[in-house]
């Protein structure tokens, strides 16, 4: 992780694909699990969401990162979580402004972004340390990689539970619904299914690297 | 000659896994076969589709090589048969095939392969189908058709994903009603008629759909159980216990409560009982832990059937029976020869100094405390312990 204020753009780029693939927060860390079982029914709903916590997520470690010198130690947690309930309450009056439908989709799960540890734990483990821009991009990557394993999720619910993506019929009139999908262990089921298909994919990068290791 | 010294036990006939699973299969083959009688092709493909399912998940799943086991162990093979079994004769077979991959690939290749399992895999295939597809799997078809044996039921052949055909309309054509098609168990929850003990036991009157036959399969059970590769107690503290409580009931309230012997014998309780609650990898291997195990399972079934929304309910109820198989194991430890089932609550004997020295507790064990000088009044000398070195 690199501190120095003139990032080369290789760093830049380490810094954003952090998030999005070494320490994806829902596939490596699997923090964020409330929101990613519970408003993925569709992809439209998992999207929505991903949005939701990235602009959450890159505004409050901006904010954390400028203030850094300033926010006293003992109070540091608080401070994060006023800092990041401020953006939550803004998210929440946009989604309801602009689309009413999406709000009662999503639920409490908007106002629950304030308790997402994926947020909290940037603040303190990332921004807090580290200044503005690679905060920043670091938090981006993050977002990033949850509104990827969000929609990952949504998509395969989706196109199980209804036979759509995106509202649109993939498979006819006639397509028979699978209901477990929409329910909450169809969530359980796919977020399992994802955590195996990411492990092996990991593993076997990991078995190659050894095996170049051995050659050379 | 060459004779092997070895210590006890000394096993004359060694019952493999592999010989217990082939004999499981074998018994299952009268059932099968009367099943695929009552119901024609459907049946027939339904079998055939779902145990292939199976087996070609447990193959590919043995060849990515992390765990053992393989098809010609027989365990996918019943449990693709018992899954085929306890679905309707007119499943879809894309929706067969979908329940055989979920039953090995979740229900037992991710708790690590055979032996490993906590759930019954072929509930577990079943559970997940009835999650997802509520409907087609609670859609039967009367048994004994007219020319079961030339056409399918329209359901059975549905591409894959998409919805099942009405049966209703075509049992129409048959000019039967479109309500044949409900098991004795909806028939009574929902319209309030009693099949008659006929039906039930052989279902040979061919007016309902009752699954495989009951009798036939008690039948079978009793060869296994006879065989001893099956223990008996599972099945008569299930049947004991559901029928007691459906006895009590109906003796309580006779208008609002069933007869116990068509609790008995309706459903999947036979089935359940006799073959699926016996999984040996998913009950209790004591013998008071199978009473305790077949009571639980017995008093679920009733309890689902009679109150909940569900007019079967044997499936969850041996679900909830493996999940506490753990439990019933560890309360119904045997003591000891020559403990008193007490003895772990009350006072150690002042002899009984050597299982508090520290030179025996085991240093693995994290809970192991090091216990006060008081306890060690007879602790050997440190000389005298190493002296058979020596």
């Amino acid at each position: 992780m690199s501190t120095a204020t003139n990032l080369s753009s290789t760093d830049r780029w380490d810094e954003f694909m952090e998030g999005v693939w070494r320490q994806n927060p829902l596939f490596v860390m699997v923090l964020g699990l409330c929101p990613a079982l519970a408003v993925t029914v569709s992809a439209v709903n998992a999207l929505s969401m991903g949005l939701a916590t990235t602009f959450v997520l890159t505004c409050s470690c901006l904010l954390v990162s400028l203030l850094r010198k300033m926010i006293p130690k003992e109070v540091r947690i608080a401070t994060y979580i006023v800092i990041i309930a401020t953006f939550v309450t803004v998210v929440d009056y946009v989604i309801q402004a602009v689309s009413l439908a999406l709000y009662d989709a999503l639920g409490a799960f908007i106002q629950l972004i304030v308790v997402n540890c994926i947020i909290l734990g940037r603040a303190e483990a990332h921004a807090s340390k580290n200044p503005p821009l690679p905060a920043m991009l670091n938090a981006l990557g993050m977002s990033a990689g949850f509104t990827l394993g969000l929609f990952a999720l949504g998509a395969v619910r989706e196109i199980l539970g209804a036979g759509t993506l995106f509202g649109i019929s993939l498979f006819g009139p006639h397509f028979q619904p699978w209901v477990v999908m929409v329910l909450p262990p169809g969530g359980f089921f796919v977020l399992g299914l994802w955590l195996l298909v990411f492990a092996a994919i990991a593993r076997r990068k990991q078995d190659k690297l050894a095996e170049a290791a051995g050659h050379a | 000659m060459s004779i092997e010294i070895r210590s006890a036990p000394h096993i004359k006939a060694p019952k493999s896994v592999e010989t217990i699973m082939r004999h499981v299969v074998w018994s299952l083959m009268p059932v099968c076969a009367f099943f695929v009688f009552q119901y024609g092709l459907s049946a027939l493909a339904s079998l055939m589709v779902v145990t292939v399912s199976c087996l070609a998940t447990e193959r590919l799943i043995v060849r990515t090589g992390t765990q053992s086991g393989d098809i010609s162990d027989y365990s996918a093979a019943i449990t693709g048969l018992l899954l085929a079994l306890s679905l309707p004769p007119g499943f879809p077979l894309w929706m067969g095939a979908v329940a055989g991959i979920v039953a090995i690939a979740l229900g037992k290749a991710l708790f690590g392969g055979i032996g490993f399992n906590v759930f019954n895999p072929a509930l577990v295939g079943r559970a997940f189908v009835q999650a997802a597809f509520p409907q087609a799997i609670a859609t039967y078809t009367p048994s004994f058709l007219p020319g079961r044996f030339h056409e399918m039921v329209p359901s059975s052949m549905t591409l894959p994903l998409m919805q099942p055909a009405a049966v209703a309309d075509w049992l129409k054509a048959k000019h039967l009603d479109a309500l044949a098609g409900a098991t004795p168990l909806a028939k009574w929850k929902f319209e309030g008629i009693l099949a008659n003990a006929d039906e039930l036991l052989t279902s040979l009157s061919g007016h309902m759909a009752v699954g495989p036959s009951p009798a036939l399969i008690l039948v079978c059970g009793i060869y296994l159980a006879a065989r001893r590769f099956m223990d008996w107690r599972i099945p008569a503290a299930i049947l004991g216990s559901a029928g007691l409580t459906a006895w009590l009931l109906f003796a309580l309230n006779d208008v609002r409560y069933p007869n116990p012997f068509f609790m008995l014998f309706s459903g999947g309780l036979i089935l359940g009982a006799v073959y699926m609650a016996t999984d040996m990898a998913t009950s209790p291997v004591t013998p008071k832990g199978m009473w305790v195990y077949g009571a639980l399972i017995g008093l679920l079934t009733v309890v689902i059937r009679y109150y909940s929304g569900l007019p079967e309910g044997v499936m969850y109820a041996i679900l909830l029976g493996n999940a506490a198989t753990p439990l019933i194991e560890k309360i119904t430890q045997p003591t000891p020869f020559g403990k008193t089932a007490f003895a772990l609550l009350g006072r150690q004997k002042k002899g009984a100094s050597y299982s508090l020295h520290p030179g025996y507790i085991s240093r693995e064990d994290a809970g192991a405390v090091t216990p006060r000088k008081r306890f060690l009044s007879n602790k050997p000398k440190r000389d005298e312990r190493k002296k058979p070195n020596e």
